[in-house]
């Protein structure tokens, strides 16, 4: 009994991402054909010869006719995946691991949310029959799940709040910083750390600017063999880790947990640098795009997946070591925090500018630093403290 | 009849000033300030703290329970029943309402007294009135418990009941239509003139029975919500004035149908060992009960007594928000979807979590599992658990946070990860405080609430709600 992974036996030929933003003239159905149509038109790979599909959406449709109808897919399995906000990411999983398998030459992930036709802002949730105690993300809204990390995080390190505060506030900047740089991003325009810091509070220190937004969006990738790879593009994105963990939900049950992680994180980054055979992350990945959903996310992140030691990253933050021209660029393309979350898509837009960043063709005005290095992470989380599930990917531009 | 065994009270936290409210409306003057109920607490709820004061650290256990109140939250379903479960008492116990009118409360109090078995009577009640109006300004919310029973060497008798008479009139008083948001009352000088010789004929008769004299009597509590005739009777009683408790009114109004409960366990509070003491409530008719203290009553009381929780810290409450509670200004609600109702199923099942916080603990590793689940988050063993309840267990504050976004009639909500004694964790929001109030290592106990209601059902759980610093309920 094993956790084997995939490592170079697929490979990412082609994608395709939307703009994000409130797309109120586009639905869901023109979202999925444009994100899949600009997948197959970014290489030789026509709809017709993808022989299976999985679907990522959170709450934009049921079953695998959420695809098949608006693109007309006949007699090919379409199937629908959800796994709250690492949805997208969970598309990429069943694809990839399809294609690895044999059963499948072609395989498309795609992940779609339609958030803005809701007319609320914000996730709103299924409604599950309940006993009315709410689980323990019951009454709670998600910025107010997350921000519970800040005191417990500054009263163990020794941040105070004013130095926490410069910090979120430091990552939101940045994020906004590199989303002006990329048309697709739902906000593109830099924000001053001014106005950051001074935003209306939302929940504990979390203002406005600590939140992503919400949006629609979709994205695809198509995957093949590692070996077929080369027939369809000239620069594929190798597969080197694809790791999950769902976690046992206990962190609001175990008084032994403090708050400070995301131990789920830790445990699927320990997972996929196993399978990619990295030893030292903060040296050896190029770029990284992580699940900011709010500023803390990042903050906590950053030591989660092992990109700084435990109560240190907040240094690191502050020194730019995660800006576009650190030593660790994290969320290149303004991550969620510029992008909006679009449920379903969002983990596969990160991979989005994965295959940008390490196949050369970001803009150069957000191109990271060339290094050398080839190998890119995304990081997808759902849930919150305490109670979440986390994907990691490793790709990488070299097949070793 | 049988003896008292225990009591308690409950005072919920907010006070409104009543300068406050004439202000708002455009008036002058306004003396004091009026008890009010939080926007998540009802007569069950404020039943409920009263009666785990009653029954805390008591070995007897009520065979019946007495529920009585002006303002039940629903028809149709019993009341009483949430209360029972909530108190966690044995499927055998009888639960029943006696819901109403103001003297529904002595119902509950005779009934159990009269009990051949031990019996808990419960009295709670939320009192409003249209924006303005003298019942608005002059009700107050509370509730009380007694607890009734034969005494034994671990349960002594704290009071025994030595008579008890009562006259019934039907005339027009105070009356309200199902449904109606507020009482109507004819004029105060027709119930002065009604209730004096009603009240006098009660009162009379059982001095008779338990061969008293006025000036034999160490406290008289007289309650009622014709307050001119109230203060009538307490002056022509022939009792000592000093003996005359004093009605709380000016510093949490007047609680309605726990008023006689609440006053009551003020005179309990302040009585001597051997005293005789009165309680004598106007409602349709008159009802007076005596009962006479023992030497046990003063070293088994609470410490904090009515009067710590009247007097104890409270919030201030603004008038506007008052009136959101009590659902009289119709606010902008949220842009959120509305709440889901508790479905009846699912309840059922967690009603021992839900209802009495019944927490698993593992008979393999000790770990304390909130909610209680099949398998041990700590060993992960199966089906190994003991039921024991939290209710009384006191927390400490892990991390927190103030959600600005949720949607609550109190914004903002205070969310707490709060940590049990001996072992647990729960996350829930933090009650009767505010934003200022919260720190990591803040001590709690748990306290039930009325969450929200949805689709008429109200969804009923428990929150936090911070200790004193001595580590005492508020």
């Amino acid at each position: 009994m094993a956790s084997r992974g995939i490592c170079d036996r697929v490979a990412i030929v082609g994608m395709g991402c939307t703009a994000f933003g409130e797309h109120w003239d586009r639905g869901t159905d023109d979202l999925l054909v444009e994100a899949v149509g600009t997948a197959t038109q970014s290489t030789s790979v026509a709809i017709d010869d993808v022989d299976a599909f999985w679907l990522g959406t959170y709450m934009s449709g049921v079953s695998g006719l959420t695809l098949s109808r608006p693109l007309r897919i006949r007699d090919k399995p379409v199937s629908r995946v959800e796994n709250m906000c690492a949805t997208g990411s969970e598309a990429l999983r069943g694809a990839a691991y399809a294609v690895a398998s044999g059963a499948y030459d072609i395989a498309m992930a795609v992940g779609v949310e339609k958030l803005k036709d809701s007319g609320y802002s914000g996730l709103t949730r299924q409604s599950i029959p309940g006993d009315g105690t709410g689980g323990t993300l019951g009454t709670t809204t998600a910025p107010a799940n997350f921000s519970l990390l800040a005191p417990a995080y500054g009263r163990k390190y020794g941040v105070d709040e004013d130095q926490l505060k410069e910090v979120f506030t430091r990552i939101a900047w940045k994020n906004h910083k590199n989303g002006s740089r990329n048309p697709r991003a739902q906000f593109r325009r830099e924000v001053t750390r001014e106005t950051i810091a001074c935003s209306p509070l939302v929940a504990g220190s979390l203002g406005v600017f600590d939140c992503s937004g919400v949006s629609d969006g979709a994205a695809a990738a198509i995957v093949v063999r590692a070996e077929d790879a080369y027939r369809y593009t000239k620069r594929p994105l190798f597969v080197k880790a694809l790791s999950f963990v769902s976690g046992a939900a206990d962190g609001n049950v175990d008084p032994g947990y403090d708050f400070t992680t995301f131990p789920e994180v830790a445990a699927s980054a320990r997972e996929a640098y196993r399978q990619a055979g990295v030893s030292d992350p903060r040296a050896q990945i190029a770029m990284a795009e992580v699940h900011d959903c709010f500023t803390v996310t990042e903050l906590v992140l950053m030591e989660d997946l092992g990109f700084a030691p435990r109560g240190t990253a907040w240094k690191d933050v502050l020194a730019g070591t995660f800006d576009l021209d650190g030593a660790l660029p994290v969320n290149p393309d303004g991550g969620l925090k510029a992008f909006g979350h679009p449920v379903g898509a969002s983990g596969l837009r990160m991979l989005y500018e994965c295959w940008l960043q390490l196949r050369d063709e970001a803009p150069d005005e957000r191109r990271i630093a060339s290094t050398g290095k080839t190998m890119g992470l995304t990081h997808n989380l759902g849930g919150g403290p305490g109670e979440c599930v986390s994907f990691v990917s490793i790709v990488g531009t070299e097949r070793s | 009849m049988t003896s008292l065994l225990s009591y308690g009270s409950y005072i919920p936290y907010h006070r409104l000033r009543r300068s406050d409210m004439q202000a708002a409306l455009g008036a002058s003057g306004g003396r004091g300030s009026r008890a009010v109920a939080s926007y998540d607490e009802d007569v069950v709820s404020m039943a409920v703290e009263a009666g785990s004061a009653a029954l805390r650290g008591q070995r007897c256990l009520p065979e019946r329970l007495y529920f009585a109140t002006s303002f039940p939250p629903y028809l149709d379903k019993t009341n009483a029943a949430v209360v029972h479960a909530a108190l966690g008492l044995d499927r055998a116990t009888l639960a029943v309402d006696m819901a109403g009118s103001p003297r529904s409360v002595i119902g509950a109090l005779l009934a159990a007294s009269e009990a051949r078995v031990p019996a808990l009577a419960v009295v709670a009640d939320i009192r409003t009135g249209l924006p303005g109006s003298s019942d608005e300004r002059e009700g107050g919310d509370a509730a009380a418990a007694f607890l009734f029973g034969r005494g034994t060497s671990e349960t002594p008798e704290l009071a025994t009941v030595l008579a008890f008479a009562s006259t019934t009139e039907e005339f027009l008083e105070r009356w309200r239509t199902p449904g109606e948001k507020a009482s109507h009352t004819w004029e105060e000088r027709f119930a002065e003139h009604v209730y004096r010789p009603l009240a006098e004929e009660a009162f009379t008769t059982s001095l008779k029975a338990a061969d008293l004299a006025p000036g034999q009597i160490d406290h008289l509590v007289v309650s009622g919500l014709a307050a001119r005739a109230v203060r009538q009777f307490a002056q022509a009683s022939g009792v000592r004035p000093e003996a005359v408790v004093d009605n709380l009114a000016d510093r949490i109004g007047n609680p309605g149908a726990a008023q006689p409960g609440v006053l009551l366990a003020a005179a309990l509070d302040r009585a001597g060992a051997g005293e005789n003491v009165a309680l004598v409530h106007l409602a349709d008719g008159a009802s007076a009960l005596l009962m006479r203290t023992t030497e046990h009553l003063l070293s088994r009381r609470s410490p904090t007594g009515v009067l710590g929780q009247v007097d104890g810290s409270h919030g201030e409450l603004s008038y506007t928000a008052f009136l959101t509670w009590r659902g009289m200004l119709d606010r902008e609600p949220p842009r959120r979807p509305e709440p889901d109702p508790p479905a009846a199923p699912p309840t059922r099942r967690s009603a021992g979590y839900k209802l009495a916080f019944q927490a698993a603990r593992c008979d393999a590793c000790g770990a304390v599992n909130v909610p209680p689940g099949r398998v041990c988050f700590a060993c992960s063993a199966a089906d190994q658990m003991s039921q024991r309840s939290l209710r009384d267990t006191p927390a400490t504050v892990a991390t927190f946070t103030v959600d600005r976004l949720a949607f609550t009639p109190s914004p903002p909500m205070v969310a707490v990860v709060v940590d049990f004694d001996g072992g647990g964790r729960f996350r829930c929001e933090l009650a009767d405080a505010t934003p200022a109030d919260v720190r990591i290592g803040l001590r709690v106990g748990l306290t039930f609430r009325r969450l929200l209601t949805a689709d008429g059902v109200h969804n009923y759980f428990w929150k936090a709600r911070p200790l004193h610093e001595d580590g005492t309920r508020l």
